[in-house]
């Protein structure tokens, strides 16, 4: 009786005591709603270029005539290599004035993907991967050497705006966690890419940031020279031989 | 072994030794649910008592069955209960008088099923279902008070108090607020989520709604289908996930208030009625709303002498007396030769029946059928049919067509023509203005000219008419709402005589008719005594009549529309009787060549819709004339006295008696040329200019569209929308965006009219106007004038 008030009482003070917790952890850049600043604000015209324009043509071209709306999604991610990275509110409703839908719909979507960054990014933005195994094997302090070699915060621009740290749920590169990916937005649309830097260690991604930021493009796949691709360091440890035969059942038998 | 090992050994010997026998004896195991661990035993609990205690139906819920063969018997409780197929599971469990709890179901909007609230146990199936969006299947057995379906709602509701503040104290809605009400069914007294709780920022909507977004819970039950406009959404995602419109948007649509009514929660609430008031210090009194001349249904709430708020009320039953209450008064106050009835094109032969009996019990008999004009010639059938048939033109070899284009008029004649001339060479002579035909025809004339000449044999095709074996003249009905109608046919049967066209073995003279209702109307001789009633009339009953010319309404009279699709009369009308359309119930149809054929139900009628005659038969009671018929089979015996051809399904009624008696009209024909019957070909009835379909073909196939009308009328509230286009450029129609009201109507709070009027600067591609058209709805129909 006694020790069932005691733990009672136990867990209230831990209640009392209990940090408040972290604010809901976000993986958008930006908020669930709207605020007007001078980079972005429904004023200011945003239209696709010319060359973009081709694009857009072929990507709705993908879709019956009567769902345009189906072409959400791509169009709203050239929009975004278009604008460096991010897509303003004006890009937004140009995408819907593009597929005919109302602009709710479009901030929907883009809301819901936290690969639409609805806030400025840097040229170079890089995503942190934050599921278990990477977290297991330190995706912690990779963000943290980012974070402090850049002197940002998560999801903030450095001054030059030549970077941004951001975090991101699993890439499926779990065989050489930790990883990072660099979103490329340095030459718009056309000189596009997204790389995946991976067995990253903390020395390693700042090095990484260094050579980006002269312009250099790093090797992307495994940062662990020791290593080829997926496979473990310093060569095969196992499955020498010729892999044997699965096991079949005699078909005369039957 | 310790004293409380032993006990507890005893304790557990004697549990097995009593469980055999637990059910009957006093000792029991103590289970918190032991249909959860047994589930045969709960099968057997379940099976049908045999004396239940009577359930009735909740709030009032009714089922019609248009058609018995789609009555599917499902058990709720054990309790069988009849519904009609299509019915979702929680219209079943309301039939069978289980009061689901929901929050995302409306019956006023499509099925969202994202709240979970409304989770039934359904035997045979693995997990409990949300029973909103689940259809009824035959012989299914849904359980709704089981420990599964209780624990199942247990958990949602645990989760949507996870993240909803417990502010009731200080909110609007508390004392009317569904998840109140739920929890207190459904809800924990604590809930084992110790992390903080999501908050949202607060959004403005404008003067008249207030959020509050943190206590939202996510329903979505908003927006499109209340108001009609896309402003609000869902945004982010997973908890974070919010409903607002982004950048910040005043809602604009005068209905926007009713997002309140339909907030099962705070999140929306009124912001005139901020914190003045609790709703159980109010007292409410159902009125109706007098600002305009719907009577929408309103509740108003008053606190001692002063009114603090007024709701809509949603009340069918009530309104459909209230409607034929109405009528009813109306129609007594006018004198009897004020009274006027017209028949729709698309109207049955039973609902004209009950139409007529109606307005004659009232002492009227201006009625007539839209088409016929106003000198209906109802005598001799041989007067308004194709009396050779429609597979007897194949023995034709010479056509006169008279004012008529078939192609477009009447599809399925016009290939029996082609197929005589393309097979045959027969010749085709045609009077009327130049048209299209897709087979070879000399064009005689456009007007009654080129007709007497050829009746004074002057006329070249006269030699062609009077040598042909077996010559056909087919006079359009579009000729019967001319004024010189009459001297026309009479010059027509001249030429019939002249050209031996009516013989014994062979009736060439035909009349094709335009609309569905002609030929049963003129069979029950819905024909009008005075030519102008409708210029004096102060009581006009429109039954699913949208060609008439409403200028000549005068602006007093009292309109009422019964029908099934908004089109014009419904703007003019004082009262709206929601009627069935063809698809939905069964009637009489006579077609141009005298062949009874029936309609019937495909679908269930949608809302508050009934039979046309049914309307009728209660509005007679109403009115105190009543009808002495309620059943189809009773309509139909007083049918049989009046046109017992119209009971011969299937088969053709030729007119029996064709000599030509007519005496020789004292009128002339006047020079004017034959008009087109036919404007548009893919919108001719209420039905296809309410398509979308219809509107498409329309503007991609006729170059030259005079009018295109969509009409929108939302399931909540009505919303109509007309886009008026004036004549086409080319390709180009004049559209303005859908958003830019030029012109708006709001004839209620309860009702938007949009009349986009469209001008010549607006200019947009064709193909553009019909993707925004594909946004709406295509299959809408009229609701209740109190909604």
């Amino acid at each position: 009786m006694l020790a069932r008030f005691a733990t009672q009482r136990l867990l209230e003070i831990r209640q009392a005591f209990r940090q408040i917790p972290q604010t809901s952890r976000s993986l958008s850049t930006a908020l669930n709603y709207h605020l007007d600043s001078p980079d972005n604000n429904p004023d200011l015209p945003w239209e696709f270029t010319d060359a973009n324009k081709a694009k857009v043509k072929e990507i709705i071209s993908h879709y019956p005539s009567n769902y345009k709306q189906s072409a959400v999604i791509p169009l709203l991610d050239l929009a975004q290599q278009q604008h460096g990275g991010w897509l303003p509110v004006s890009a937004m409703n140009a995408v819907a004035k593009v597929i005919e839908v109302a602009p709710i719909r479009v901030y929907e979507v883009a809301t819901f993907y936290s690969m639409f960054n609805r806030s400025k990014v840097g040229k170079y933005h890089l995503l942190v991967c934050g599921t278990t195994p990477c977290m297991i094997r330190g995706s912690r302090e990779i963000e943290d050497a980012l974070l402090k070699h850049l002197g940002v915060k998560r999801n903030e621009v450095t001054k030059d705006g030549m970077f941004s740290v951001g975090e991101m749920e699993c890439m499926g590169c779990c065989v050489n966690a930790p990883m990072i990916t660099v979103a490329d937005y340095s030459n718009g649309s056309e000189g596009y890419t997204y790389n995946y830097y991976e067995d990253a260690t903390p020395e390693r991604v700042v090095e990484i940031v260094e050579l980006l930021r002269r312009g250099e493009k790093p090797p992307r796949g495994t940062q662990n020279p020791k290593r080829i691709n997926c496979g473990p360091e310093g060569g095969n440890t196992t499955l020498f031989g010729e892999p044997k035969a699965p096991p079949c059942r005699d078909l005369d038998a039957c | 072994m310790g004293l409380g090992l032993l006990a507890s050994r005893a304790l557990r010997s004697s549990r097995i030794f009593t469980s055999p026998v637990s059910r009957n004896a006093i000792v029991r195991t103590i289970v918190s649910t032991p249909e959860l661990q047994n589930p045969e035993a709960s099968a057997a609990a379940q099976s049908p008592p045999e004396d239940l205690p009577i359930r009735t139906p909740v709030a009032g819920a009714r089922v019609e069955f248009t058609n018995p063969d789609d009555a599917i018997e499902v058990f709720v409780d054990g309790y069988p209960v009849k519904i009609p197929k299509g019915m979702t599971v929680l219209q079943a469990c309301e039939l069978a008088g289980v009061d689901i709890p929901r929050f995302c179901y409306h019956s006023r909007l499509s099925i969202a099923g994202n709240c979970r609230m409304c989770l039934v146990e359904v035997e045979k199936s693995p997990k409990p279902v949300a029973s909103c969006a689940m259809p009824a299947l035959p012989g299914m057995k849904i359980k709704t008070d089981t420990p599964i379906a209780k624990k199942a709602r247990e958990g949602v509701m645990e989760f949507l108090l996870m993240n909803h503040p417990l502010d009731c104290p200080i909110c609007d809605q508390g004392g009317e607020c569904d998840l109140q009400d739920q929890s207190m069914a459904f809800g924990s007294d604590r809930g084992r989520f110790t992390e903080m709780k999501r908050s949202v920022v607060d959004k403005n909507l404008g003067p008249l709604v207030k959020t509050v977004m943190t206590r939202c819970i996510q329903c979505t039950r908003f927006a499109t289908e209340v108001a009609g406009v896309q402003d609000l959404g869902m945004l982010g995602r997973g908890s974070g996930e919010e409903i607002g419109t982004y950048v910040e948007k005043l809602m604009t649509s005068e209905l926007s208030g009713n997002v309140i009514d339909i907030c099962p929660v705070g999140a929306l609430t009124s912001k005139p009625f901020a914190f003045k008031a609790r709703n159980w210090e109010l007292k409410g009194t159902e009125s109706i709303d007098v600002t305009d001349a719907v009577g929408s249904n309103i509740r108003i709430d008053s606190r001692g002498p002063e009114v603090m708020r007024i709701l809509p009320r949603l009340n069918e039953a009530v309104s459909w007396r209230d409607a034929l209450a109405v009528v009813a008064e109306v129609i007594h106050q006018v004198k009897p030769e004020e009274i006027v009835g017209v028949a729709g094109q698309l109207s049955d032969a039973e609902s004209m029946m009950a139409l007529k009996d109606f307005l004659n019990k009232m002492g009227s008999n201006n009625i007539w059928c839209e088409g016929n004009g106003m000198h209906p010639n109802a005598d001799l059938r041989s007067g308004y049919l194709l009396n050779s048939g429609i597979s007897g033109l194949e023995k034709a070899d010479v056509f006169l067509l008279v004012g008529t284009q078939p192609r477009v008029e009447a599809a399925m004649v016009n290939a029996r023509i082609r197929k005589t001339v393309r097979e045959t060479h027969a010749k085709v002579g045609y009077i009327g203005p130049p048209t299209d035909f897709n087979y070879d025809y000399q064009h005689l004339g456009t007007g009654p000219q080129t007709l007497s000449e050829i009746a004074e044999g002057r006329h070249p095709f006269y030699s062609a008419l009077s040598n042909a074996k077996n010559p056909v003249i087919i006079v359009g009905a579009g000729i019967f709402e001319r004024n010189d109608k009459d001297a026309i046919f009479s010059v027509v049967e001249t030429i019939a005589k002249k050209g031996n066209i009516i013989r014994p073995d062979w009736n060439g003279l035909n009349v094709l008719l335009l609309n569905a209702a002609q030929a049963a109307s003129l069979d029950l001789g819905l024909v009008p005594i005075s030519e102008h009633s409708i210029e004096s009339a102060k009581f006009v009953y429109l039954m699913g009549a949208d060609d008439v010319s409403l200028e000549k309404v005068p602006s007093d009279a009292f309109v009422v529309y019964q029908g099934h699709h908004g089109d014009q009369s419904v703007y003019r009308a004082n009262v709206i009787l929601p009627a069935a359309a063809f698809t939905e119930k069964e009637g009489t149809y006579v077609n141009t060549e005298g062949c009874a054929q029936q309609t019937l139900p495909a679908v269930p009628t949608v809302g508050d819709a009934r039979d046309d005659w049914k309307i009728i038969r209660a509005l007679s009671e109403v009115a105190g004339v009543r009808l002495p018929y309620d059943t189809l089979g009773a309509i139909r015996n007083r049918i049989r006295t009046v046109a017992p051809n119209l009971l011969h399904m299937d088969e053709r009624q030729p007119a029996t008696f064709s000599a030509l008696l007519k005496p020789e009209s004292g009128n002339k024909m006047s020079s004017t040329p034959f008009g087109t019957a036919v404007e548009n070909f893919y919108m001719t009835n209420s039905i296809t200019r309410a398509s979308k379909i219809m509107a498409q073909c329309s503007a991609m196939l006729l170059k030259n569209m005079g009018l295109l009308s969509y009409t929108l009328i939302n399931s909540w509230k009505i919303s109509v929308l007309i886009l008026v286009a004036s004549k086409t450029v080319g390709q180009q129609l004049m559209i303005p965006a859908l958003n830019k009201n030029q012109h708006k109507r709001e004839p209620s709070s309860s009702w938007s009219l949009h009349i986009i009027k469209l001008k010549s600067r607006d200019l947009l591609p064709c193909s553009k106007i019909m993707v925004k058209m594909s946004n709406l709805p295509d299959y809408i129909k009229i609701w209740m004038l109190s909604q």
